[in-house]
């Protein structure tokens, strides 16, 4: 049976729309199980009014994101962190 | 049992009249779905109404389905912009489970098996406008579609037909649900095109 759910490549571009960074290569830790991975292992719903984004292991919901006409509406309570991958900002030409 | 028709008015309208702005119509039913699909057991399943005082009232599965139940036919919207007309259903009026009830609350908390909500006026599930629908087009209600019983109620977007449903908690205050905090209409009349918060 196909599965009902995307894994979490499919908010890169959603998300590249709303952040600088690419959200996609972040690690997130899921607010109700505390389990840790990358935002693309999360379970992408996709056919509903918004995007839901639910932990692999719990199945509660990570992130959720709805895109109206002029806006965007961004839900990380199921998120306790999100670890962002930058460029080092310690060396040459970093702001540090 | 009551048959009736909703979406005919006196004169049969077309099917134009009978799309709400920015609608499509749909041949299918799409499913839509914000997680996976709960299977509940039927000797596990019961539906509940919890009062804003604290009384529960609590219908097994075999309670449910032994109460008065109607046929209605229904035109159903979703946000997403897919309309489908004449869909017929079989459930129990929202009339006949609150007959007992008291409460002067004015705002329902509807919860799922699955975790999802939505929230409506009171008045919205009263006289004639809700069921607890179980059949679907002369079957079963399947899972994908929110079986095994899942609110009805036609006349605002169907995100807040609950699937899965697993019972209403009556609030004297509103407290919005799973879409509605996430950007979506907190009443939803697809005649008033009420998508998105600001609408």
């Amino acid at each position: 049976m196909q599965a009902d759910y995307l894994d979490g490549n499919a908010l890169a571009g959603p998300l590249a729309e709303i952040f600088a960074a690419d959200v996609s290569a972040a690690v997130s830790r899921c607010a109700a199980c505390g389990q840790t991975g990358p935002v693309a292992s999360l379970r992408v719903y996709d056919r509903a009014p918004g995007l839901v984004a639910r932990c692999p292991g719990c199945e509660e919901v990570v992130l959720r994101l709805v895109r109206s006409p002029d806006s965007a509406w961004l839900d990380l309570r199921g998120a306790v962190t999100l670890r962002i991958p930058l460029r080092d900002g310690t060396g040459p030409g970093g702001q540090r | 049992m009551t048959t009736f028709t909703r979406g005919f008015h006196g004169r049969r309208r077309g099917e134009d009249d009978r799309l709400p702005p920015g609608q499509y119509l749909a041949e299918d039913f799409p499913v839509l779905s914000a997680g996976p699909t709960p299977h509940v057991p039927l000797d596990r399943w019961e539906f509940t109404i919890d009062t804003e005082a604290g009384q529960t009232h609590r219908w097994t599965w075999q309670e449910l389905t032994a109460l008065p139940y109607e046929e209605p036919v229904v035109d159903i919207h979703c946000v997403t912009s897919w309309s489908k007309l004449g869909t017929t259903w079989r459930g129990v009026s929202l009339d006949v489970l609150f007959e007992d009830v008291e409460s002067t609350a004015d705002y329902a908390l509807v919860y799922s098996y699955g975790g999802y909500t939505t929230n409506l006026p009171l008045d919205d599930l009263m006289d004639g406008k809700a069921w607890i629908a179980y059949r679907y087009d002369g079957e079963d209600l399947t899972p994908s579609h929110g079986g095994p019983a899942r609110l009805l109620v036609p006349h605002l977007y169907f995100w807040k037909s609950a699937k899965w449903v697993h019972g209403i908690r009556l609030l004297t205050e509103d407290w919005p649900g799973f879409w509605e905090t996430a950007g979506y209409h907190n009443y939803g009349d697809p005649w008033r095109e009420q998508r998105y918060a600001d609408d």
